[in-house]
C-alpha cells in the first residue's frame, strides 16, 4: 500500500512488497496459533507450582514430575515414614520423595494409552481392508443404486454420536460387548469404513482401467489383477487412508466416553481426569496430552500434502 | 440377523459360480466379485448404524428406561416428541448451538478466507507456515478441551495473562462467567477449526486459473472488483462446501465443549448433543432422549443431503 503512494516504485517491487506482507501476517497467525500447544508441552515439564504461578512463568527449571504423575500412583507419607525408608532407589522416586509422596504403583495411563494403540491400529486395518474391497467393487463394476448406496455409506457417518449411542450401549449390553476392546474395534471400524470407502475409492479412480484389461489378456482372473496389479498401486492412498482411519479412532471420546469404563478406555476420556492432589494435577494432565498429541502432529506433518482429500472424503484432489 | 444376510450372500455367490462354469468365466464372475467385495461393509453399517437407529425410532415412542432393564415397556405414542417440542429448555438448548454454529461459521470463515487469500500469495515459506496452522484441526476435541480449561484459568492462565498485557482488565473468567462462557468455546472451535476452512478456500483459490486475472488486468478491473466478480464466485462452491461441513459437526458437537464448560456455567453452554448425553446417560430418560436424538438426526441427515449435492458441484 505505502509503495504504491510513492511512484518511484514499479509494479513488480510491489508484488513483492505485497507478498512479504503476506507472508508476515500468515507467519503471526501461526505463530499466535502455536502458543497454546508450546504451552501445554512447557508444562508438561513444570513442577506443580510453577504450574499454577502468578505471572505465568516462561522460563522455569524443568522437571520431569508431570511425567511421573502422569505413570504414578503415589500416596502422601509422614517425614518420619520416608525416613525409615532408606534413600530414594531410583529417580522418579527421588522425585515424588520431594513432595512427601510415596509412589505406590503404576497409575492406568499406560494401559489407557494400549487400548487407544489396539483399537485403533485393529479398527483402522478392519476399516480400511473392508473400504478396499468395497471401493473396488464401486470404482470398478455395475453396482444396481450405486449413488444411493455411496451416500447412505456417507450418512452413516453424519449422524451424531451421542444419538447412535444409545441404541448401541443396550445392543452392546445384551450382546456382552460393552467395555470390550472388540466391542470398540468394530464400532470404530463401521464409523471409519465410510471415510475408508470415500476416499479409497478417490485413489481407484484414478487408476486406468487398461491396467485390469492388459493383466485379464494376460491370463490372470478379475481377483488376481485386483490383488497383484491394483492392489500395488494403491499403496499410497491404502496409507493416506489408514492414516486418516487411525487419527480418528484417536481422537474419539463420545463412545469412548459412554461405552467404555475399567477395561477397554482408551486415553480421551482418561485424560481429563488425570487427578492429583486438591484439584488437577497439570503438569501430569499435559505430560499425558503431549504424549497423547505427539503422534498426530507427526502424522499431520507427513500427510500435510494429503489432508485436503482426507476431510473431503476425497472429492477434493487439489 | 447380520450372518444370515453374510451367509446367503456367500451362497449367492457361489451359487452364481458353479464348478465347471470356467468357460466363459474363470474365477468368480464380475457380479459376483462387486457384491462379495461390498457386501461386509453395507452389513457392518446395517448392524451397527442401521439397526440402532431403527431402534431409536422404536425407543422414542416408549418410556423405556435403560437403567430398569427388567421393567415393561409402554408405549407412549407421541408424548415424547410432544414434551421435547413443548418445552422451553429445549428452544434454549438449541439456541445456544445456533448461536455456537453461526458465530464459529462466521469468524472462521472470514479469517480462513482471508489466510487462504494470503497464502495464495505464494510467498517463501509458505508450505511451512501453511503445515504449521493446520495441526490444531488433527487433534483430539476432547483433549483439546481439557486443556484449554488451563489456559483459560482466570488467575493463572496463559489466555487471561496475554490479553491483559494489551488490554489491562484484570482476571478474565472465560468458562465461568456466564457473558464469555459461550465465546470462550467459540474462540478454542476457531482455533481449531480455522485451517479447515483456510485448507479448502485455498483449493478453490488454486482452480481459478491465471487468465481470468489477465483478462480482467486487460479490462482494467481494479483489486476489489476481481475479488468480487472471479475470485468470490469460483471459492464460494468450496467455502460452502466446508461450512457446510463444519455445520454439521459443530451442530453435532459435544466433546470439545463437554470437557471445556460442560455446559456451564448453568446451562448457557448446554448445546444441543450435551443435553441429550445428560437426558439419556444421567437421567436415563431413554425414550425422551431418544425422541431427542432422533429430531438430532433428522436435522443432520437434512444438511448432510444438501452437503453431498454440494460435494458433486465441488467435484465437477
Amino acid at each position: 500500500m505505502s509503495a504504491r503512494a510513492t511512484t518511484a516504485h514499479s509494479v513488480v517491487e510491489i508484488k513483492a512488497a505485497g507478498k512479504w506482507f503476506a507472508g508476515i501476517l500468515v507467519a503471526a497467525y501461526a505463530l499466535v496459533a502455536v502458543i497454546p500447544l508450546a504451552w501445554i508441552l512447557m508444562t508438561g515439564f513444570k513442577s506443580p507450582p510453577d504450574s499454577i504461578s502468578y505471572p505465568p512463568k516462561v522460563v522455569f527449571e524443568p522437571s520431569l514430575e508431570g511425567y511421573v504423575n502422569v505413570f504414578t500412583n503415589r500416596s502422601r507419607q509422614t517425614p518420619e515414614y520416608l525416613e525409615s525408608l532408606g534413600p530414594p532407589k531410583a529417580w522418579y522416586d527421588k522425585i515424588s520423595r520431594k513432595r512427601n509422596m510415596v509412589i505406590t504403583g503404576p497409575s492406568r495411563f499406560a494401559g489407557r494409552y494400549m487400548n487407544s494403540v489396539v483399537i485403533g491400529f485393529g479398527s483402522t486395518f478392519l476399516a480400511v481392508f473392508l473400504g478396499t474391497l468395497a471401493a473396488y467393487g464401486f470404482s470398478r463394476f455395475k453396482v444396481p443404486l450405486k449413488d444411493d448406496l455411496l451416500f447412505f455409506i456417507l450418512s452413516t457417518r453424519m449422524m451424531p454420536p451421542i444419538a447412535v449411542a444409545i441404541p448401541i450401549f443396550l445392543m452392546y449390553r445384551t450382546l456382552g460387548l460393552s467395555d470390550t476392546i472388540l466391542g470398540m474395534i468394530l464400532l470404530y471400524t463401521a464409523v471409519n469404513v465410510s471415510l475408508a470407502v470415500w476416499l479409497l475409492k478417490g485413489f481407484i479412480d484414478e487408476i486406468p482401467r487398461e491396467y485390469e484389461e492388459a493383466a485379464v489378456v494376460d491370463g490372470y482372473t478379475r481377483l488376481q489383477a485386483f490383488i497383484k496389479v491394483i492392489l500395488p498401486q494403491m499403496r499410497a492412498g491404502i496409507a493416506a487412508t489408514a492414516i486418516f482411519c487411525l487419527i480418528f479412532a484417536w481422537n474419539e471420546y463420545a463412545f469412548a466416553l459412554l461405552l467404555t469404563s475399567g477395561n477397554a478406555q482408551t486415553a480421551p476420556p482418561f485424560i481429563p481426569i488425570i487427578i492429583g492432589e486438591g484439584g488437577l494435577d497439570w503438569p501430569a494432565v499435559a505430560a499425558g496430552t503431549t504424549l497423547f498429541l505427539v503422534p498426530i502432529v507427526f502424522f499431520t506433518v507427513l500427510l500435510r500434502n494429503q489432508l485436503l482429500r482426507g476431510i473431503t472424503f476425497g472429492a477434493v484432489r487439489k | 440377523m447380520t450372518d444370515r444376510t453374510a451367509a446367503s450372500i456367500a451362497d449367492r455367490a457361489a451359487a452364481a459360480t458353479p464348478a465347471g462354469l470356467t468357460r466363459r468365466v474363470r474365477g468368480l464372475s464380475d457380479r459376483a466379485i462387486a457384491w462379495l467385495f461390498i457386501a461386509p461393509t453395507i452389513v457392518l453399517l446395517l448392524a451397527i448404524n442401521i439397526f440402532p437407529l431403527i431402534w431409536t425410532v422404536y425407543l422414542s415412542f416408549t418410556n423405556y428406561r435403560a437403567n430398569r432393564p427388567g421393567r415393561v415397556i409402554d408405549w407412549v405414542g407421541t408424548r415424547n416428541y410432544e414434551r421435547l417440542l413443548g418445552s422451553e429448555d429445549v428452544w434454549e438448548y438449541m439456541q445456544a448451538t445456533a448461536h455456537f454454529v453461526s458465530w464459529t461459521m462466521i469468524i472462521q470463515v472470514i479469517l480462513g478466507l482471508g489466510l487462504a487469500l494470503l497464502i495464495n500469495k505464494n510467498f517463501k515459506g509458505a508450505g511451512f507456515w501453511t503445515t504449521i496452522i493446520l495441526i490444531p484441526m488433527m487433534l483430539s476435541p476432547a483433549v483439546v478441551g481439557t486443556f484449554w480449561t488451563y489456559l483459560y484459568q482466570p488467575q493463572t492462565g496463559i489466555f487471561s495473562y496475554i490479553i491483559n498485557a494489551f488490554v489491562e482488565v484484570g482476571p478474565i473468567d472465560m468458562i465461568g462467567s456466564p457473558g464469555l462462557a459461550p465465546w470462550s468455546i467459540i474462540i478454542v472451535d476457531t482455533w481449531m477449526w480455522t485451517p479447515y476452512i483456510m485448507l479448502l478456500s485455498l483449493a478453490g483459490l488454486r482452480s481459478i486459473p491465471d487468465y481470468l486475472y489477465e483478462a480482467a488486468e486487460i479490462d482494467r478491473a481494479n483489486t476489489w472488483q476481481k475479488f468480487w466478480h472471479i475470485t468470490l464466485p469460483r471459492v464460494m462452491p468450496f467455502l460452502m462446501l466446508a461450512v457446510l461441513f463444519r455445520g454439521i459437526e459443530n451442530f453435532k458437537m459435544f466433546d470439545m465443549v463437554v470437557e471445556l464448560t460442560s455446559g456451564g456455567p448453568g446451562s448457557i453452554t448446554e448445546l444441543a448433543s450435551i443435553n441429550l448425553k445428560r437426558e439419556a446417560f444421567e437421567k436415563w430418560r431413554t425414550g425422551y432422549a431418544s425422541a431427542f436424538a432422533v429430531i438430532l438426526f433428522v436435522t443432520v441427515f437434512g444438511l448432510g443431503n444438501i452437503y453431498v449435492k454440494a460435494l458433486n458441484r465441488v467435484k465437477q
